[in-house]
């Protein structure tokens, strides 16, 4: 008998279909990976095993653990189920505990919730869950509050939680989405671990396929609410039988091919940058302590270049690229565009701002809600001493659509009528429209789906064809870094620990850390891919 | 924490420097001179001299600014100009009742509002949270005083539950004294409880939303304990707030109140004090008040370093 | 549109217009003294009855409502005036001195509740409508400064912002451009719920004397002198109260109709 048989599942909301005839099945100790691009159902699927779906949601069909339909018992039954037979791990550790609580007292709920066992055995309990998790008691004592841990250490706490009554089953919802690459696979490994230990099911919902390759036993890929194909991973993967489960894998692992870059002939200048940020005070008396975001950075883009900054959250290259954009002033070094400074004085030096653009991350938040397209994507012209006016300034815009794979026509839109990776063409168009010399790609296709990344990818190949871009692309990514740029810079704790070109770091990294976040990155299997 | 206080308790004492400067620049800007106001216009001249420098109105204005200053941190206002007593005497004795008022209303208007707020929330969007947001919007809506009026009209007057106006003081003993004070804490606390009510509903919504709570959830906890067991204490950051606001409202609304209950509190008095233009005992009376609505929202911002974690560490 | 928004407009349209019609047209004079006909109930010819003096109470209602929303408005237009401007410098100059100076300042007015100013000012001045105009006003200051730099400090987070600056331009362009018309919905519904605090507080200080003076009708003032005659002739005191509750509680709906209406995340503060 399996462990979680979910039959015939269909969820509608508020009368909107969710999911449709879902089918799947997970045994003890075996992991299942449920995954697709946003939209698919694939979280909602976990929902409606724990019942904690929105309101106005139907069910239909059945969810059997242990043969016991699950959709039918009260809600009270399923409080007494949930935590002691589930347990479950959300995507965001930053805001999954609960602030005001010490971690010792939200694992020990779990325990005492279910009246599992005496305080006092509770409490022996939760610090030896926790110490299994990775955070053992003589370091992290249970009076510690969520805000004193990092991203990483929460997920732990998360964890702990989530097994402390040992489950049967564990759900575990994008666990690792929002944490940087080492942080990912030593969790990875933890979920890994405990599986065999507690010979629980895993079902893992994640739309990273190569944590999907990696880990699981199952695969389960969803589009639009439905089951698009299923199987073993060593099977499915030699054998995708339906299109969609090949462009998915296909679109993870897209490569786009650059043309060759120009002779060397610097650009962008950054000598021994300095970026400091005053810590607030540990004691009374204390002198002020100081982070130093980025320490002491050099290096040369030339032009023509495609420049990489890889790095995990907080090494500082957010900080260097505001730099770079003049938003903020260094303490100490220099950086020169075209050998002219960035920063004149204590301003931003504007003859050097016109020659560079960026692109941000956040398809949604980048655009003023309350602007048209035309509006949007002039903005740069702002810099210019004589901007563009009346024919003139159409064409531009037409142009600039056009380049980007949009119609002139969609100048007179609203930002909301507007998909995410449309949203990131109209961001590439704006930064195009004064033809920079340089354009900062900052984590621009990191909160793109695979098979819109894709896309995106591509579109910047076709326009360094065209435009002869030079950049700086900024990103947590390696497998995307790898494949559109020419050299790269790693980046760790404010300093450039190693560069080179893309190819070579990748192949034979020299410097350790560099080594680790090779080794730590999941890794996409080699796929033929079925020519028929 | 420390740190944390000693910043709140400097940045208490800079608001309180700023606001006396502020009372006392006002007051000096008053047409007319106190003495020849006491005395008439046929005064004369050497005895309006003699009253001046009795009522300490001599001397530059920063030499006066200083004496007042120094003179209440010892607890001495001042003479009032039209009784010749001393105004921290009557201030004192009018305090007795206010306070109290002010006190009273906030303890009812807590114990209202939190009850209904965490219904509401509970029970959002059925006829319980209906029945209570609709009565909020109409306690906002319902000014004190009227509110004050209608309750004397029927509990007083028609009833004949409480008297409808006056205070037997509080030698009769703390139950009389609180039985006369009812009806004006009534009257002050339901439209700042229908206020509070909402915020702490909102907030908790606000909270119920949060991914804490799922994961509370997800633990095998019931709707009710997620609500009581991770929602109100995060809830009460925001409601602490407005608690905060709403002592200054509730002293400024005691003010009202008590001219519709003729009680002898400061309110009264600030009023006899601007109709006989003794403008010593208004400077007073208003920087009490400011003393006051400042001192409670330093111990509001301790209340938070206890509510949250984060703030005892972060400085 | 919502339940709130159609109550909320239909009971403030009520109110604005009786004020408007005031100004052309009253049942009776509402200066009028007429001492035979004094304190009548509610009847065909007075609807709303009559006071001590006789006074037609519906006349005095309707130009009643032109005090207490000219005192408001203004009231609240002071506010907006200068605590915007305020709030959208501090937020774009966060962590200033200025902005230090800004929300300190804030703080500072948040200890003088309007009443409180409102006696200063009278025991300087004397009393009058508008002290009641300056009292409250001054008070809306730090409650729009505070909303503003709030959301737009959120705002500045954006990287439509980011965008806009790498465009090379300032935080005045930015603030004007950019961040105003994005608090611009949370503005109006805050103002819509200040406009309401206004007329309670309008009320308050009437009814204590410190707002207008007679012969100008205000509904605080009907109030205060109704008080000593509510056992006898509460229609006094009620007529009076219903209109201030109307009036707030339309205002209310109002503010929460457009709040849904417009956009359903902002926050109000209401205090």
């Amino acid at each position: 008998m399996s462990l979680l048989r979910i039959k015939d599942l269909s969820l509608s909301i508020h009368g909107t279909s969710i999911l449709k005839q879902i089918d799947l099945s997970i045994d003890h100790g075996q992991i299942v990976a449920v995954t697709g691009e946003s939209g698919s159902g694939k979280s909602m699927t976990a929902l409606a095993v724990m019942q904690l779906l929105p309101n106005g949601a139907e069910v239909d069909g059945t969810v059997q653990l242990e043969g016991e339909d699950l959709l039918i018992r009260s809600e009270a039954e399923m409080c007494a189920l949930r935590g002691a037979s589930i347990g479950m791990v959300f995507q965001e550790p930053m805001t999954a505990l609960n602030p005001v609580k010490t971690i010792g007292d939200q694992v020990m709920e779990t325990i005492l919730i279910h009246k599992a066992m005496p305080l006092a055995q509770a409490r022996a309990r939760a610090e030896e869950v926790l110490t299994r998790v990775g955070l053992p008691a003589d370091r992290f004592p249970l009076s510690r509050y969520p805000h004193e841990l990092s991203g990483g250490q929460r997920q732990r706490v998360v964890i702990a939680m989530a097994i402390a009554l040992r489950p049967k089953l564990l759900i575990a919802d994008e666990p690792t989405t929002a944490l940087d690459v080492t942080t990912q696979a030593q969790i990875l490994d933890l979920l890994k671990g405990l599986v065999r230990e507690y010979d629980m099911g895993l079902l893992m919902i994640t739309h990273d396929l190569a944590v999907v390759a990696d880990m699981a036993d199952q695969i389960t890929v969803m589009r639009h609410g439905e089951v698009v194909e299923s199987g073993a991973t060593s099977y499915l993967l030699h054998n995708m039988q339906h299109p969609y489960t090949r462009m998915l894998f296909e679109a993870s692992g897209h490569q786009v091919t650059l043309p060759k870059p120009p002779q060397p002939q610097p650009l962008l200048e950054v000598s021994q940058v300095v970026r400091e940020y005053r810590l607030p005070r540990k004691g009374l008396f204390d002198r002020p302590r100081h982070h130093r975001a980025v320490d002491g950075v050099s290096f040369t883009l030339n032009r023509g270049e495609r420049l990489g900054l890889v790095g995990e959250s907080g090494c500082g290259k957010s900080t260097l690229t505001r730099a770079i954009l003049g938003l903020e002033e260094v303490q100490s070094g220099q950086i020169r565009l075209d050998a002219q400074p960035v920063f004149t004085g204590h301003k931003p030096n504007l003859a050097v701002r016109r020659k560079m653009q960026v692109v941000f991350q956040d398809p949604f938040g980048s655009f003023n809600p309350r602007h048209r397209v035309a509006r949007l994507i002039t903005e740069p012209f702002h810099l210019l001493d004589t901007p563009p006016t009346g024919s003139d300034r159409q064409d531009r815009i037409a142009e600039m659509l056009t380049a980007v794979g949009l119609s002139p026509d969609d100048s007179g839109k609203y930002i909301h009528e507007f998909s995410g990776g449309q949203r990131q063409r109209i961001a590439i168009a704006r930064a195009l429209i004064i033809r920079p010399e340089l354009i900062l790609f900052d984590e621009a296709v990191s909160a793109l789906d695979v098979s819109v990344r894709a896309q995106i990818l591509d579109l910047l190949a076709e326009l360094c064809e065209a435009y002869d871009l030079t950049y700086l692309f900024i990103s947590h990514d390696l497998s995307v870094v790898r494949t559109v740029t020419d050299r790269v810079l790693v980046m760790r704790s404010g300093q450039i620990v190693e560069q080179g070109e893309t190819d070579k770091v990748f192949e034979a990294p020299q410097h350790p850390y560099t080594q680790t976040l090779i080794a730590a990155a999941p890794r996409l299997p080699e796929i033929e891919m079925i020519s028929a | 924490m420390l740190r944390y206080a000693l910043k709140r308790l400097i940045s208490l004492l800079i608001s309180l420097a700023v606001a006396s400067v502020v009372i006392f620049a006002v007051i000096e800007v008053a047409p007319g001179d106190p003495a020849s106001f006491m005395l008439g216009v046929n005064a004369q001249e050497d005895t309006l001299a003699a009253l001046r420098a009795e009522l300490g109105l001599n001397g530059s204005k920063v030499h006066r600014y200083l004496n007042w200053v120094g003179g209440m941190l010892v607890g001495d206002f001042g003479t009032s100009y039209t009784y010749r007593t001393p105004v921290s005497q009557m201030i004192a004795d009018r305090l007795w009742v206010s306070l109290p008022l002010a006190l009273y209303a906030l303890t009812l208007s807590t114990l209202i509002a939190f009850p209904a707020g965490i219904y509401a929330a509970a029970r959002r969007g059925k006829p319980g949270d209906l029945a209570v947001m609709g009565a909020t919007q109409l306690g906002i809506a319902v000014p004190n005083f009227w509110f004050a009026m209608m309750l004397v009209l029927i509990f007083a007057i028609n009833l004949r539950w409480f008297n409808a106006g006056g205070f037997v003081g509080w030698g009769n003993g703390v139950w009389a004294g609180l039985h006369s004070l009812t009806l004006p804490a009534i009257a002050l606390a339901l439209p700042q409880a229908a206020i509070l009510a909402r915020v702490m509903r909102s907030a908790l919504l606000d909270i119920l939303g949060e991914d804490f709570m799922r994961t509370a959830r997800a633990k095998g906890l019931s709707r009710r304990q997620a609500l009581w067991r991770h929602g109100v204490r995060n809830a009460l950051i925001p409601v602490l707030t407005i608690i905060g606001l709403q002592f200054s409202f509730l002293l400024a609304g005691s003010i009202i109140i008590e001219q519709v209950f003729y009680l002898p509190g400061l309110g009264r008095l600030v009023f006899q004090a601007i109709s006989a233009r003794d403008l010593i005992v208004v400077e007073s009376v208003v920087m009490l008040l400011v003393f006051a609505v400042i001192t409670v929202n330093f111990l509001v911002d301790l209340a938070y370093a206890a509510v949250d974690p984060r703030l005892r560490s972060r400085t | 549109m919502s339940r709130n928004l159609f109550l909320g407009t239909f009971l403030s349209s009520l109110v604005v217009l009786a004020a408007l019609i005031s100004f052309v047209w009253t049942p009776y004079d509402y200066s009028a003294l007429s001492i035979p006909e004094k304190l009548q109930p509610p009847n065909v010819e007075h609807w709303f009855g009559t006071d001590h003096f006789g006074r037609d109470m519906f006349s005095m209602i309707m130009v009643g409502a032109r005090t207490s929303i000219a005192v408001a408005l203004v009231a609240v237009g002071i506010g907006m005036a200068l605590g915007v401007p305020l709030g959208l410098t501090a937020a774009a100059r966060k962590g200033s001195w200025l902005d230090e100076v800004i929300m300190r300042g804030n703080d500072l007015v948040f200890a003088f509740p309007s009443l409180v100013i409102a006696i200063l000012i009278t025991a300087v001045f004397g009393a009058g409508a508008i002290n009641a105009i300056i009292a409250i006003g001054i008070f809306n200051i730090p409650v729009f400064a505070r909303i503003t730099r709030g959301a737009a400090l959120s705002l500045w987070e954006r990287e439509f912002i980011l965008a806009a600056r790498v465009s090379g331009k300032g935080a005045a362009r930015i603030s004007v451009e950019h961040i105003l018309p994005n608090v611009a919905n949370l503005l109006i519904v805050q103002g819509t719920i200040q406009f309401s605090l206004g007329i309670l507080a309008e009320a308050g200080l009437s009814y204590v004397g410190l707002g207008a003076q007679p012969p100008t009708p205000s509904w605080g003032r009907m109030l205060a002198d109704a008080q000593t005659m509510v056992s006898f002739a509460p229609h006094l005191a009620l007529i009076p109260g219903v209109a201030i509750i109307v009036t707030v509680l339309g205002l209310n709906l109002l503010g929460d109709g457009l709040r849904d209406w417009l956009d359903p995340r902002i926050r109000v503060a209401r205090a």
